[in-house]
């Protein structure tokens, strides 16, 4: 698909509007559907259109394989570190309520956040992980 | 809208049948892209939302792609069941074995429903002992509007812990079984 | 009669739908195609479950009105965030059995499971490749 003109220029067109609607879905999972699964899964569609489009090594230049493993286990781990933080701020394992912000109701909003971040990174590097290791030749 | 609800079913079924019984695998996982974006529309008219965001962008997207990138490796067509047909040349016998099993598995489902709640019931066991606390309680503990993320994040913070880390573990196995470090590309 | 039907036939088409992947899983011997089976056979279980979520007169479980949002009818939105986590692991296992078929293609030269049985049984040490 590498001499597809249009598809091409229609993907570089496209592309920015998918990151930003990724982050989009992850800001407003508060207020109207979405959240971290569905702006992770969004966020990795688009390197995975890269991907499809420009062949493998193009998307592993912008998305090299190091920091893409470095990412599948950062989000896990602001996860895990967000509960462990509430241990010493004196609650219990992810009791948002008890981070140190004004009230209880602003460290929940505050804590549903992070989280929120946590699994959207490691949703969006688990789907270019999975992607780019099953799929085995250079372009298809 | 009743109807609406009912067509899409019937669609879902009629599709569900097709790529199980295509001999083209490739047709197969198209077929199954089709379905699950039937079934987003079957979850906004039950008014899941948050579920059908998530199906359009899993199951229609990132699934069919996965799937169709693995068939990049492996051969396209089915092959040809080469035992012989009993039974007016309908079904071999681990068809029908497996036709028995089903059916038998389904009558017993079927029957189950007879004591089930009705579709929409308010007074349901699943609708009436804890979901109304969430409903009253999400806006005014964590200032989340949409009550799905309210759980999701903090009531049940550990259910999704525990899922982060089950997706986690996937991409570690799949990085274990076939990433190959041939080339020194690392 | 209608009534009853109109009643249950949500749960019906969910083990219906159940019932065919379950016959993909059994019968077919192309192990994608038993793959494919099994996305039905858990779509279907999270049909089940939504259909059980539905309120009669309810509305999508996000608030637009904090101020008299007691009087508004909302769905059961417990179901739906169980389900939102069964999608996003049942990629998950989508993709490893996807992995391990590309393996045993590589190892066995073939995805039928009669084929690579009858080839285990042939060369009973076969080494890792």
């Amino acid at each position: 698909m590498k001499d597809d003109v249009i598809l091409r220029t229609i993907t570089k067109f496209m592309l920015p509007f998918i990151q930003i609607f990724a982050f989009y879905t992850l800001a407003h999972g508060e207020i109207s559907p979405g959240g971290g699964f569905q702006a992770g899964v969004i966020f990795g569609a688009s390197f995975i259109l890269i991907a499809l489009v420009f062949g493998k090594k193009e998307a592993r230049s912008k998305m090299p394989r190091g920091v893409n493993d470095i990412l599948l286990s950062t989000g896990d781990l602001i996860y895990a570190f967000t509960g462990l933080s509430c241990i010493f701020a004196g609650g219990h394992f992810l009791e948002y309520g008890e981070l140190p912000f004004h009230s209880a109701k602003e460290g929940n909003h505050i804590g549903m956040i992070i989280i929120e971040l946590g699994v959207a990174i490691t949703v969006a590097a688990v789907m270019m992980t999975i992607f780019f290791d099953i799929a085995g030749k250079d372009d298809d | 809208m009743i109807a609406v609800d009912f067509l899409l079913l019937l669609f879902l079924v009629i599709i569900a049948v097709a790529a199980i019984s295509a001999k083209d695998v490739l047709s197969s996982i198209m077929l199954l892209g089709s379905y699950s974006l039937v079934i987003a529309m079957e979850w906004v008219l039950l008014n899941a939302v948050d579920v059908a965001f998530t199906e359009a962008a899993v199951g229609a997207g990132i699934s069919t792609i996965l799937m169709i990138a693995a068939l990049t490796r492996l051969p396209r067509f089915e092959k040809e069941m080469t035992e012989q047909k009993h039974f007016f040349g309908f079904c071999n016998r681990l068809e029908l074995i497996a036709l028995g099993t089903v059916i038998v598995t389904g009558a017993l489902l079927i029957s189950g429903t007879w004591d089930m709640p009705a579709f929409g019931d308010p007074n349901s066991p699943a609708n009436s002992y804890l979901s109304p606390e969430y409903v009253a309680r999400s806006y005014p503990e964590t200032g989340s509007h949409n009550i799905v993320t309210a759980i999701l994040a903090s009531y049940r913070g550990y259910d999704t812990l525990g899922e982060t880390t089950v997706v986690f573990t996937a991409a570690i196995c799949l990085i274990l079984l076939i990433r190959s470090y041939r080339n020194n590309e690392r | 009669m209608i009534e009853f039907i109109a009643d249950k036939y949500n749960f019906w088409i969910a083990i219906v739908l159940m019932m065919i992947g379950f016959y993909a899983i059994i019968a077919k011997h192309n192990l994608v195609k038993k793959v494919i089976g099994l996305n039905i056979f858990q779509t279907s279980v999270f049909l089940f479950y939504i259909s059980i979520s539905k309120v009669d007169g309810g509305t999508a479980p996000i608030i637009w009105h904090p101020e008299g949002h007691a009087k508004v009818v909302y769905d059961n939105p417990l179901p739906h965030v169980l389900i939102l986590t069964a999608i996003v692991v049942s990629v998950s296992v989508t993709a490893v059995a996807l992995g391990i078929i590309v393996k045993l293609y590589q190892n066995y030269g073939s995805i039928e499971d009669d084929e690579i049985k009858t080839i285990e049984l042939n060369e009973p040490e076969l080494d890792s490749k």
